[in-house]
Parts: C-alpha cells; structure tokens; sequence
C-alpha cells in the first residue's frame, strides 16, 4: 500500500503524486517532483522523505513557509489525512498503513546487498530498504566531515597555578578533578566526548559547564565549552 | 580479581506473548564480571544461532584472554584500555563465526545479531554494543541510557523528524542499522567509564524498552533494588502484560562494593591537576 499526496483542484479533479521514491521534492521549478507552477511556492518548497511506511515532510526554506494543518513546520511526521499547504495549495496525505504485525520483528537494513533476511519476502520492502541505506550513506558522510573523528580532543587550564597547561585526551576514559574535593570523568563515544559527575566531595559540588551545573546526565562537551570541576576552570577544545 | 563478592548480577530472558521461539541470548561469568546480551534476527532459524553463538564466543575468548592482562594498561593506539580491546576482539571473533555460520545452509542465510556486553575491572567499566539493544545505569536514583541505538529511529530522531515519544508510535521501530553476523568485518561502539558503589546497571532487549516506558522500568528497578531477581521477573510480567510483542531479556547487575585493583585507587585518580 503506497503512500500518496493528493491535491483536488477547486474543480474537484483528485490528482495523485504516490509516493514511490526515497525523497519526492515539490516546488515551482521544473525538475521538481511535483511541479507546482505559481508564485506563492518557492522554486524549491519542500521535500517528502519516504522510509517504508513512514513519511516525512521538510520545509527547504521556502519563502511562505510549509503547513500542515494549518501549522508551520520545519519538519514533520505525516499522518494519515494531514492536509499539507505551500502557498496557495494544499494536498492531502493519504496513506492507509501496513498490517502491524509485518514490523515488530527486528529487521536489518543491509548495507549495498539486494535482499532482505528470508523473512521479509516483500518486494516492497527490499526496494525501501535499498534506498534508505544510500540516503543514510550520504547523510552520515556529511555529518562525519564534521565530526570529531580523526581530531585531536584537548583540555587547556585557564585558572590555578598551572593557567596554561594543555592535556591531549588520547584515552577512551580520562578522570579529572581531586579526590575529596570533586572528581569527574570525560569519556569518549562515537558520538563525541562526554563529561560526566562521579563525586561531588563533602558539598555536592557539580561539574559546570559554560557557568552551569551539568546534572547527573553524561554532559557533551562541543568545541571550545569552558568546564569548571574542583574549583578549576578549562577549555575543551578539538583540533 | 574475582569479582562475584562484588558484583550482584541476575539475567531473565522470556519468548513474549506472541513469537514462537526466543531468537534472544544472555550470559554472565560472574568472576570475571562480563555480561553479555544478544537479539537474534532473520534467517528460518538464524536468530537463536546468531545470537547464541555470540554470547558463547565473546564470554569464551574473554575467559581465556582477560585473566593474562594486566591492570591499568592503556592502548596507546586507540586510547582505549587493554580490557576494552579484549572485548572488542571477542565481538570480532563473534562476528567472523556467526558470519561464516550464515553461509552453511538456506535456513541460516541472513542471519545476524543485535549485541550488548559490559565488562567490570578496577572500579570501571568497558561497554561494547551493536544494534538496539541497550545499557542502562542507574545511579542516585536516576536512569540514564550510555548506549545508542543503530537503528532508523534513532536516525531520524537525531535529524529532527521524531522525538523520542513520536518515535515509539512508529511502524518503523525495529529497524536496525548496524547488526553482528551480517558482514565479514564489525565496527562495535565502545566506551569506558567509572563505575561507583550502588550503580546498578540493566542491558536489556528492544522486546523491553519497546513495551515499557524509560519511567516505568526506572521505578520497578528502585523498588527491587535489592532482589535483582525478582526486579527482572517483574520487568518481564509488565512487558508481557503490555503485550510481549517480542522476545523480552534483561540482565541487571548492581555494584556492592568497590573492586580496585590496587589499594591507591584514589591516587591514580590525579590524572592531572
């Protein structure tokens, strides 16, 4: 059961754009999936990313901005009779569902392979899967350009008698602070770096990041965060 | 250091309600202070030979190789410590079997694992997981998640389309993005940290985290803090109350005493400063 848009005209004429593709991009430029030639849509309005049976509306930044029932978003997930608005149109989104049972099993998206383990056995499902694996490709190439991998994690102390002295965190677990005073730890995850309270010494005391108390929470650290722990100030930073 | 004074560990792992057979595993050496869980997936008969072959192989080769290392060495290519690459080692070996198993016949073709395992020493902790299946750590009374799901949901999460709460309504829920078996090589995610008396830590099946909210599970762990047992038994009943849409496993292990390796535990503490 494919998922639709639906735009009826004033005249009462249904036209259905299935949502067939990874990502459907609507718009007033030719080249887009969904054409919609007036001036109330920007060249490039918005996008429709399909994950099997799931859809998601992005705005692209449009000039009169993308709503869904009557509310502006930036992203959202569709649901069944949500009424979409860019500009001076509006399409329906129609999409009835899939019988539940097909997905509570855990399935694996397999990377760059054709098939689906054994069980799926739904040509439907193959076809998705292979599309959003090359749509979570690209997406995580971008992201990790940006990423902390393959930069070096450093601490700098900016107050105390060593203001100055800089640490590589070449390790997976670094421990700071001064035992019965306050200790913290920095961990490193794929995700980046997190600072975490351990002990807090006789008052409790919390690690602050950025002049605010982190919680008990593991805390990420993002470039250049000036941390506070026993008392001492330090800047993280990646290079 | 044997650590079965130390550590308080109990596991339970239930077909659910509505499955057929239990494609999930667990296991525990309690002297070493290694968990290990595993959620099987595809295949007619895969996902109990995946992920029993996993648990087997990671506590096997942790049984043989962790006792020759020494303590408080540090990996200086990765920064990892020498415990967290026996565990990454352990989970490579895993992967390389349940990998060549899946080529022996049709019934197996496909198949593949989630994997979650932790590893005590010397008032730490080394966490490895592939997939959606998680760690917990209650510590003070709160519950945090250390692990990340590989999963769609989690990456349409982080790119803003999803909360977490709109993310459990969703069809999509168990795809995973990374699985152990499925390729000839496995990056795991691997981190360290500190380990405190009183912790108590749960790794745990998506069949649970799907079926009771985070609050829930939090609460029923505090209650039974001190019957581990018995906190599991009844992670299990709610799950399956709510359903038991899929198979439910949970170990949970609290930290009763310290388990330094050496008396100035405190003094190698001052990394710096």
């Amino acid at each position: 059961m494919v998922a639709k848009l639906v735009m009826t005209s004033s005249a009462g004429e249904r036209q259905e754009y299935p949502l067939t593709k990874e990502t459907t991009t609507l718009g007033r430029k030719p080249g887009n999936d969904i054409q919609i030639d007036n001036l109330s849509v920007s060249g490039k309005h918005a996008q429709v990313i399909t994950i099997l049976e799931d859809s998601f509306l992005e705005d692209l930044g449009s000039t009169n901005g993308t709503y869904v029932n009557g509310k502006l978003i930036k992203k959202h997930a569709l649901e069944h009779g949500d009424r979409i608005t860019l500009g001076k149109f509006q399409l329906v989104y129609e999409n009835e569902g899939a019988a539940e049972g097909d997905f509570e099993q855990t399935m694996i998206i397999r990377p760059g392979e054709a098939g689906m383990p054994e069980q799926a056995g739904d040509k439907e499902i193959d076809r998705s899967v292979q599309k959003i694996n090359a749509a979570l490709q690209s997406e995580n190439a971008a992201a990790s350009a940006s990423s902390t991998e393959g930069k070096e994690a450093c601490l700098q102390l900016l107050s105390g008698a060593n203001a100055g002295k800089e640490l590589v965190l070449k390790k997976a677990l670094t421990t700071i602070g001064q035992p019965g005073v306050q200790v913290a730890a920095i961990t490193r995850r794929p995700q980046g770096f997190f600072l975490i309270h351990v002990d807090g010494g006789p008052n409790n005391t919390v690690p602050k990041v950025a002049g605010s108390p982190i919680g008990s929470n593991a805390h990420r650290l993002n470039d250049h965060d000036i941390i506070e722990v026993a008392g001492v100030k330090m800047e993280f930073y990646t290079r | 250091m044997n650590l079965r004074d130390k550590l308080q560990i109990a596991g339970l792992t239930d077909t659910g309600k509505v499955r057929r057979r239990n494609e999930d595993s667990i296991g525990y050496d309690s002297v070493l202070g290694l968990l290990v869980l595993a959620d099987g997936m595809g295949g007619h008969l895969g996902g109990e030979v995946a992920s029993s072959m996993t648990v087997d192989t990671i506590i096997e080769e942790v049984q043989t190789h962790l006792p020759a290392i020494g303590s408080g060495q540090v990996d200086s290519a990765t920064g990892f410590s020498l415990e967290s690459i026996c565990i990454q080692d352990a989970i490579e070996l895993a992967n390389d079997r349940v990998y060549r198993k899946s080529a022996e016949g049709p019934e197996l073709r496909g198949m593949g694992t989630t994997v979650v395992t932790l590893l005590f020493y010397d008032n730490r902790l080394s966490l490895a997981h592939i997939g959606d299946s998680r760690c917990y750590r209650m510590r003070g009374g709160q519950m945090e998640q250390l692990t990340k799901d590989h999963s769609l949901m989690q990456e349409l999460i982080d790119r803003g389309f999803y909360t977490p709460e709109e993310a459990r309504k969703s069809l999509n829920k168990n795809l995973v993005t990374k699985a152990l078996g499925i390729d000839p090589t496995v990056s795991a995610d691997l981190q360290e940290d500190l380990v405190l008396k009183g912790d108590i830590y749960l790794l745990c099946s998506d069949g649970l985290t799907d079926l009771i909210e985070d609050d829930e599970i939090s609460l029923t762990i505090t209650e039974f803090s001190d019957n581990l047992e018995e906190a599991a038994k009844q992670l299990i009943t709610k799950a399956n109350q709510n359903g038991g849409k899929d198979n439910i496993s949970v170990i949970l292990c609290r930290v009763k005493e310290d388990f330094s390796e050496s008396k100035g535990w405190f003094k190698k503490l001052i990394e710096w400063f």
